[in-house]
């Protein structure tokens, strides 16, 4: 079976919440929907204080390239635009809205029948997919236009479907796949006719059957469709080693994955795009996986944007009485929240809580040289050395020793005997190496 | 849940720890352990036990008393080189020279660099090496096997296999296997060795490539010298192998954590370096027993081959597939 073909790690799944129908979140009293996004430029609020708005409308425009569109998840009338403390740790700025029954814009089609026709010209899907805000629904929520629109001289050639969730846990965009299956491939159609390519690749991994079984049928109705399923793998959701992975081809060190011709899209977002082209929807609603070893109720939610996560969390089953942190996302690359009191941003994949005992690191040992890190590293670099040199401040070297390749997967601390920390080490270097090189890029030009 | 805790990513941890890993070790040593008390009876009970107790006591003492610092010995991994220093000692050696070989084990090769995960050379053998050149004649004075042998240090002693073969006479490929053979405790029995290997590949302690590339390296090399000139190299690959403490150091010393290399390439370097020196220096009538000094002195190129023999980079030179 295939998958990539450096390093990775294969922790327990624990997919708890596997199989749960999707519920749909009740509707919060009040939201405060984020204008800022992981990456990229925070949106421009369109809306003030005292505005009527229905559920759709426009209330963020997006501010330059990288950037994209806010609509408003619910229905009321805007209390405040003020900042707010969000999943990432930062107080950015956000629209509140007190809620006011559920009203959407009459152009959103809202019964469930599937449109599969789809007759727009490139160019009409792709600003269709920039209006609706559309972003990477993995969690770099990357806007999904820029994606759709190669820079000049480059041509992609295949579409990657990332439909591998491979963090533990997180369940999300499995049971999407389950039961969305025909609207995800319309909308594999629909990015593969944005981006002009006959051929589409839909990577899932291999500890997800029954969606297998299912894209494997759906795919003999749309041309151009493969489906692959590939050995349960973590990273293998990491861009690079998808394109790995799923058509073989490698992504060279600071290239994108044009470089290669591929584009690669999360499942959740090619959802999104299915409904913001063929029913008018724009993205203000997501799937999101709330689970843990002690949670009551693991399960997957579809929730309004801006609802608080304790809301959902609450709905849910409340927080496991020997939760030491909750994690927004997986395990592997979400981060720890101080507080449930942020709001459901368009990269939320999942709550996530974990046991008192699993919260607690273990004591930080002296490297033993075994070299396990350097085994599971999927970029094929040398955690320990990289390590070494951040806590020696040896910038240079650590730039020479590919640092800036680092996608941050944690598969080196996760599998350390000696619990090395050695993610947190390499992070603090490579940002201090991005500043470098930065700077000496400003020098030049 | 009063306090949360914040940290960055990951959150979770493989559960991988040293001692998971030493533990490992140990387990895969018990066959030959077994064969070697079986073969060498009381004296092989004194002599292990003997450098396991006196490695971690003198690891206890120095950490406590000289370094006055946390001890380490639940780790295990003192407890692990005083086993080996064992298996690489005859079992009718006095009790006063084991206890010299721990201190020099333990006390110079491994604490006076800084504890493990520092020191450039493998404890066990550093020990070996110093004993084997300071009591040249009980180092090299072999028991006789006999099945659970209630001898020490009036024990029958013969040379072994490594310096027949030198002398022109054709080892028993079973006796090998099954270690009914003299020579030090831990090395006789090929079989009960590679068992031991095979739990470790099992349980992903180690991987094969330095192991495969020594004994490969090896066996080709006596091959070539057998075909050069078969008068003076009779034996076997395969006997070459499974004689003296080749499958010893290449299964269980080469692959030392601390002092051998990071990654497969250098892995492979290593190895075939070990399996070059080792048929070299076995040429040698004064000391038949290379292995030791081969890995030693490859030890000491583990930090250059660190240095130069990097992973293979994702998207570095690689032909797409399909
Ligand atoms: S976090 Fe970076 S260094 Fe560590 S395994 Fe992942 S890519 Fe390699
Ligand atoms: S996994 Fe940990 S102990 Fe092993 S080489 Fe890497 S940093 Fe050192």
């Amino acid at each position: 079976m295939r998958t990539f073909r450096i390093g990775g790690i294969h922790p327990a799944e624990n997919k708890f919440s596997a199989g749960q129908k999707i519920k749909t979140a009740n509707l919060p009293k009040q939201v405060a929907i984020p204008l800022a996004h992981y990456i990229g430029a925070p949106a421009e609020a369109v809306v003030a204080k005292g505005d009527i708005v229905k559920v759709g409308q426009l209330i963020g425009k997006a501010n330059g390239f990288i950037s994209a569109n806010v609509h408003a998840s619910v229905s009321g009338k805007v209390n405040k635009i003020d900042v707010q403390l969000d999943a990432s740790g930062y107080k950015r700025a956000a629209v509140f809205i007190d809620v006011d029954g559920d009203e959407w814009l009459e152009t959103i089609d809202r019964t469930q029948t599937v449109v599969r026709e789809c007759n727009l010209t490139k160019e009409e899907i792709i600003k269709k997919v920039a209006e609706a805000g559309i972003v990477g629904l993995g969690g770099a929520t990357f806007p999904a236009h820029v994606k759709l629109s190669p820079p000049p001289g480059k041509k992609a050639e295949v579409l990657v479907i990332n439909a591998v969730e491979c963090e533990p846990y997180l369940t999300c965009d499995h049971q999407l796949m389950l039961e969305k299956g025909e609207e995800i491939m319309v909308g594999i159609s629909i990015l593969m006719k944005a981006l002009d390519v006959n051929r589409a690749v839909v990577g899932i991994e291999n500890n997800k059957k029954d969606a297998i079984a299912l894209f494997q049928k759906l795919a003999k109705e749309f041309k151009g469709v493969e489906v692959t399923a590939l050995k349960v793998q973590y990273p293998q959701g990491g861009e690079k080693q998808l394109i790995d992975a799923a058509i073989g081809r490698q992504v060279p060190s600071g290239a994108l994955p044009i470089e290669v011709g591929a584009v690669v899209q999360n499942v959740g977002t090619t959802f999104a795009v299915y409904e913001a082209v063929q029913k008018n929807k724009p993205l203000f609603e997501r799937v999101m996986t709330i689970t843990g070893k002690s949670a009551t109720n693991p399960g997957n939610y579809l929730v309004r944007l801006g609802t608080m996560l304790s809301e959902v969390v609450d709905q849910a089953g409340g927080v496991p009485a020997d939760t030491g942190k909750i994690v927004g996302g997986g395990p592997m690359m979400g981060r720890s929240l101080m507080t449930l009191d942020v709001p459901m941003a368009k990269g939320s994949a999942g709550v996530l809580f974990i046991q008192n005992m699993e919260s607690l690191r273990k004591k930080m040992q002296t490297c033993i040289r075994c070299g396990k890190c350097v085994n599971v590293c999927p970029m094929g670099l040398e955690p320990y050395l990289l390590m070494n040199q951040s806590e020696r401040e040896m910038w240079a070297d650590m730039e020479s020793n590919k640092v800036m390749d680092c996608i941050e997967c944690g598969s080196c601390s996760y599998t350390c005997p000696s619990n090395r920390a050695l993610l947190d080490y390499i992070r603090f270097g490579k940002s201090t190496v991005g500043g470098i090189i930065r700077s000496r890029q400003a020098r030049k030009s | 849940m009063d306090k949360l805790i914040i940290s960055p990513a990951p959150h979770i941890h493989s559960g991988d720890s040293i001692s998971k890993n030493m533990q490992a070790v140990i387990i895969a040593l018990m066959p030959a352990y077994l064969v070697a008390l079986y073969y060498f009876g009381l004296g092989a009970l004194i002599v292990s036990f003997t450098a396991i107790v006196s490695c971690v006591l003198f690891e206890y003492l120095i950490q406590k008393f000289i370094l006055k610092g946390d001890t380490t010995i639940k780790d295990g991994s003192a407890a692990l080189t005083g086993l080996l220093l064992a298996f690489n000692l005859p079992s009718n050696i006095p009790i006063y020279i084991v206890i010299v070989g721990s201190l020099v084990a333990i006390g110079i090769a491994k604490m006076s660099f800084g504890g493990l995960g520092n020191n450039p050379f493998n404890p066990a053998l550093v020990a070996r090496v110093f004993l084997l050149i300071s009591f040249p004649v009980a180092m090299t004075s072999w028991p006789v096997p006999e099945a659970l042998s209630m001898h020490y240090l009036d024990a029958v002693t013969a040379p072994t296999t490594l310096r027949n073969m030198n002398f022109g006479v054709q080892p028993d490929t079973l006796n090998l296997l099954i270690g009914n053979i003299g020579g030090s405790m831990g090395e006789v029995s090929g079989f009960a060795l590679l068992l031991g290997f095979a739990y470790l590949l099992y349980k992903k302690v180690i991987s094969w490539h330095i192991p495969v590339s020594i004994l490969a390296t090896s066996a080709v090399f006596i091959y070539i010298l057998h075909l050069a000139a078969p008068e003076s190299y009779i034996v076997s690959p395969i006997d070459y192998i499974l004689s003296g403490g080749l499958l010893l150091g290449a299964i269980y010393m080469a692959t030392d954590y601390v002092t051998s290399p990071m990654t497969k390439p250098g892995m492979l370097i290593y190895g075939v370096g070990i399996g070059l020196l080792t048929v070299i220096i076995r040429i040698s009538p004064v000391y038949p027993e290379g292995v030791s000094f081969a890995i030693l002195i490859m030890n000491a190129f583990t930090p250059l081959i660190n240095t130069y023999v990097k992973p293979k980079r994702f998207g570095e030179k690689v032909k797409a597939k399909k």
